[in-house]
């Protein structure tokens, strides 16, 4: 795998030494970064892995790889950059691509790497995932081997099916409870201080089932289990609720944690995605236009941007809005328009001409690239005045016409329907309510229903893999046009109560 | 050594194609088959498998856009191709498109590089080389009609700005004699060789809609790929029963007789086609036969095997039978054709299309000898 990226030499090292010169003179800051260069498929690898060189074994990856390759063979989409979390941070660059685009991304990059070191949804991230992923895959691979492809790539697809079933707040878990699971984890450790080498984050989950059953290669009986309703302390951290208390064998348990780990992993991305990919956005912008173009790079430099920034009428573009978002701010707290004394003005002439020259603007975009994440970013800025001049508006299918057409330009329905899309990542809100569920041991889960109903037949299925974990029937409840529902799958049939 | 995800890669394929973890069946949506969208374009549905989520349901929630536009202005492309139909967990879920425009030509290759086929060698005195102009690069010299103003106007733009000529507040482009860009040609080497195709199908009572769909399909691909290889290509269609008549490209797809079948009746007329109108010293002959796999009698199977080995064979490049699979079709003459000629020979190809999805994989076996 080495083979396939080379770092970097000749003329794009004197350039990334211009621009990460660039960089820290507008005070980014930033992990080290490591560029590598490397052709298409070795990018469409990556990208296809999530960034990561070294992945489990899983068919889902070659999917995306045969998606990528084909949309590349058929010049359709090219992956310009790939960026990682990690410390030192690694970063891919294209070998065919310009080397005006070489610019472009590298500055991208350095606003990636700023964003992922200071924004505190990340501060809880493991910066050593290079290694961790490649342990997991190592793991994996053992249990492949030992159990079977079939059997484990199966187990996965089940646990995939609840990926989502994870909850934000466990990033911010707090100080007591990591001192508690790693005390909890600390005793596990001892028992199996002969495999202590390996010991990494991907082992955690591991060692929690050990300390729970205390023998190896059992499965748990459910009868075993503690079924009463007891206080569960994240309802909506499901996977950690089935890792505990589902009758799993260890090799799945081990796996099952190793997924949940890779999620959370994942998360703090999902969240940021417009502030993420705006703030980098605007630093490309910034540091090419003020410092690194030439002259006769200007006319490839504002196609690229322009393709990037190209606002479509199906979808938002989380670059176009996010730059834009933060521009505003910035020219906001530069002219003063904002807080009670602005908001209270009613001369609309002496508001247009507002400006106070406070020259805050910088400050604040550092401050709000720190503390947000999508949702509150956008509730705390997305002002009327800027979803007008974005021209955003939503859309509706009309059965009539059989076409999608644009509903409203309200900002009001605007915004809410933006939040409501990022809300909880753009998941349904589902939560452990018991599982001890009629006194049967049966698992109850919630869907906190927020005005979008669940599509039913992906729920089903979704219980289906939640009942081959959890081993007992399994019931969710949830709204369906506006009627309280319940719907259950006993690993024969399906039931709906209302 | 090759990187892990090719392992991946062939095993998600694999899955696809419902050779393993055939639980998963239910979650794949496949369609490899590129289909002409009538405009140039042709959408490519990838193959993709869904995982079952929590997720929202209801397609009519809609979604948001940026842009210009009124209330009630549509916001997709086609008319009647908005989402909105309800769609049953996995089958059409995660249906992936990409919508490519492609020329003929471009889609032979990518139909060419997706099955691995083999160019084929053409036989044939009249591999002449002939040399064509294709229009496909920029050049400095030029008559004016050719003019590429897009290159033009660049060239003229980059000089302005590199001049400091250019002005951000009058952004007027003016090209001069040294900015201007034509159309060139490049020569391109092409083999004068010709080919003829002849479909030969079974039209008696026990071939449906389906099956039909299927030949045209395949008959569809097939003459994309050899008219990637020919440069002049003829088709002739036969239809038979118990009598076979040629008939033309249309009538082929649409006929539908009851009654028995003879095919010695189809290979008959193929015969005499190729006896008239075409000497296999020159042309290179492809005769392509579907049918359910009926025949009337044994004795005109052995009619069949006789005209085959005396007459088809020996003027052909390959002689190819596709068998479609129909409820009411014994396929018998599948079984008859291997016992004489085996599942190998050089030139009878033969494959069995259970259904829609193995058409690719039946046109990989024709195609795949680069015969």
């Amino acid at each position: 795998m080495t083979a396939r990226t080379k770092p970097l030499e000749g003329e794009l090292l004197r350039i990334r030494d211009e621009i990460h010169g660039y960089a820290l003179e507008f005070g980014l800051d930033f992990h080290p970064v490591r560029f590598e260069v490397c052709d298409y498929d070795t990018i469409n690898i990556l990208a296809a892995q999530g960034g990561f060189p070294n992945r489990y074994p899983h068919w889902r990856f070659g999917m995306d790889y045969d998606q990528l390759s084909k949309g590349y063979a058929y010049g359709l989409q090219k992956i310009y950059e790939m960026v990682i979390n990690t410390n030192p941070c690694y970063a891919y660059l294209l070998n065919a691509n310009h080397i005006v685009d070489q610019k472009i991304v590298m500055a991208h990059v350095y606003g990636h790497a700023d964003f992922f070191k200071n924004n505190a949804w990340f501060s809880t991230t493991d910066r050593n995932m290079m290694a961790v992923m490649a342990n997991h895959g190592t793991k994996i691979r053992r249990y492949m081997e030992r159990f079977g492809q079939n059997k484990v790539e199966e187990f996965i697809d089940r646990v995939l099916s609840i990926e989502n079933l994870i909850d934000v707040g466990v990033l911010f878990e707090t100080q007591e409870l990591t001192r508690q699971r790693d005390e909890r984890m600390k005793s596990a450790a001892e028992d199996i201080a002969n495999e202590a080498d390996e010991r990494s984050s991907a082992l955690k989950s591991f060692m929690r089932v050990k300390e729970r059953t205390g023998k190896m290669n059992e499965p748990i009986a459910p009868e075993q289990l503690d079924l009463r309703d007891k206080k569960i302390n994240s309802p909506r951290d499901v996977m950690f609720y089935l890792l505990e208390n589902a009758p799993l064998e260890e090799w799945e348990s081990d796996i099952l944690g190793i997924l949940r780990d890779e999620a959370y992993y994942f998360l703090p991305q999902r969240l940021t995605k417009i502030m993420n990919e705006g703030w980098a956005s605007y630093w490309h912008s910034h540091i090419m236009t003020n410092r690194a173009l030439k002259a006769s790079e200007i006319i490839d430099y504002a196609d690229h941007h322009a393709g990037v920034m190209a606002m479509s009428k199906q979808n938002i573009n989380p670059y176009k809005i996010g730059i834009e978002l933060y521009r505003d701010i910035e020219y906001r707290w530069n002219t003063g328009r904002f807080g009670k004394e602005y908001n209270d003005c009613e001369d609309m002439v002496q508001k247009h001409s507002w400006n106070k020259e406070l020259g805050l603007g910088r400050q604040k975009i550092f401050d709000v690239r720190k503390t947000h994440n999508d949702v509150s970013f956008i509730d705390e800025f997305f002002t009327p005045e800027f979803c007008e001049r974005q021209q955003l508006f939503t859309y509706k299918y009309n059965p009539r016409t059989g076409r999608s057409e644009i509903e409203t330009r309200d900002f009001v329905e605007i915004k809410n329907k933006l939040l409501n899309q990022l809300s909880n990542f753009g998941s349904p809100v589902i939560e452990v309510e018991s599982g001890n569920y009629q006194n049967r041991g049966e698992l109850l889960l919630r869907h906190v229903h927020r005005g979008v109903d669940l599509d039913f037949g992906y729920a089903s299925d979704t219980l289906r893999n939640l009942y081959a974990l959890w081993k007992r029937p399994v019931n969710i409840t949830s709204r369906q046009e506006e009627q309280n529902i319940t719907l259950s799958f006993d690993g024969k049939e399906f039931k709906q109560t209302k | 050594m090759d990187h892990p995800i090719k392992r991946d890669h062939a095993r998600f394929r694999k899955i696809v194609k419902g050779r393993i973890r055939d639980n998963l069946r239910k979650y794949v949506s496949k369609g490899e088959m590129p289909s002409p969208k009538g405009d140039g374009t042709f959408k490519i549905p990838m193959p993709s498998i869904d995982t079952p989520r929590f997720k929202f349901g209801d397609k009519n929630q809609g979604g948001m856009g940026q842009g210009n536009g009124e209330a009630g202005d549509p916001v997709d492309g086609q008319e009647g191709e908005g989402p909105g139909q309800g769609k049953e967990v996995g089958n059409s879920a995660g249906n992936k498109e990409l919508e490519v425009d492609l020329t003929l030509d471009e889609l032979a290759s990518i139909l060419g590089e997706e099955l691995a086929l083999p160019r084929i060698e053409p036989k044939g005195k009249k591999a002449m080389p002939s040399v064509t102009n294709k229009y496909t690069s920029i050049g400095m010299t030029g008559p004016n009609s050719l003019k590429h103003f897009k290159r033009t106007y660049r060239e003229a733009m980059k000089r302005q700005i590199a001049s400091g000529s250019y002005d951000f507040l009058d952004p007027r482009v003016i090209p001069i004699k040294r900015d201007f860009r034509y159309r060139a040609s490049d020569a391109k080497v092409e083999f004068e060789n010709s080919a003829v195709v002849i479909y030969m199908m079974d039209v008696s009572g026990s071939m449906g809609d389906e099956q039909k769909e299927i030949v045209r399909t395949e008959s569809f691909w097939i003459n994309l790929w050899l008219k990637s290889q020919y440069k002049d290509i003829e088709v002739r269609y036969i239809i038979h029963d118990a009598t076979a008549k040629e008939v033309d490209a249309e009538t082929f797809f649409k006929t539908r007789e009851s009654g028995g079948t003879l095919i010695s009746s189809a290979l008959k007329l193929c015969r005499e086609i190729i006896q008239a109108d075409y000497d296999p010293s020159e042309w290179n002959i492809y005769p392509f036969h579907f049918s359910d796999g009926d025949n009337w009698s044994a004795d005109d199977t052995k009619l069949c095997l006789e005209i085959l080995d005396q007459d088809l064979l020996p003027a052909s490049n390959v002689f190819c039978y596709g068998q479609v699979e129909s409820r009411y079709g014994s396929g018998q003459f599948y079984k008859d054709l291997v016992s004489r000629y085996g599942e190998d020979d050089e030139k009878v190809i033969l494959s069995k299309i259970k259904n829609k999805d193995a058409i690719l994989d039946s046109i990989k076996d024709f195609l795949g000898k680069g015969k």
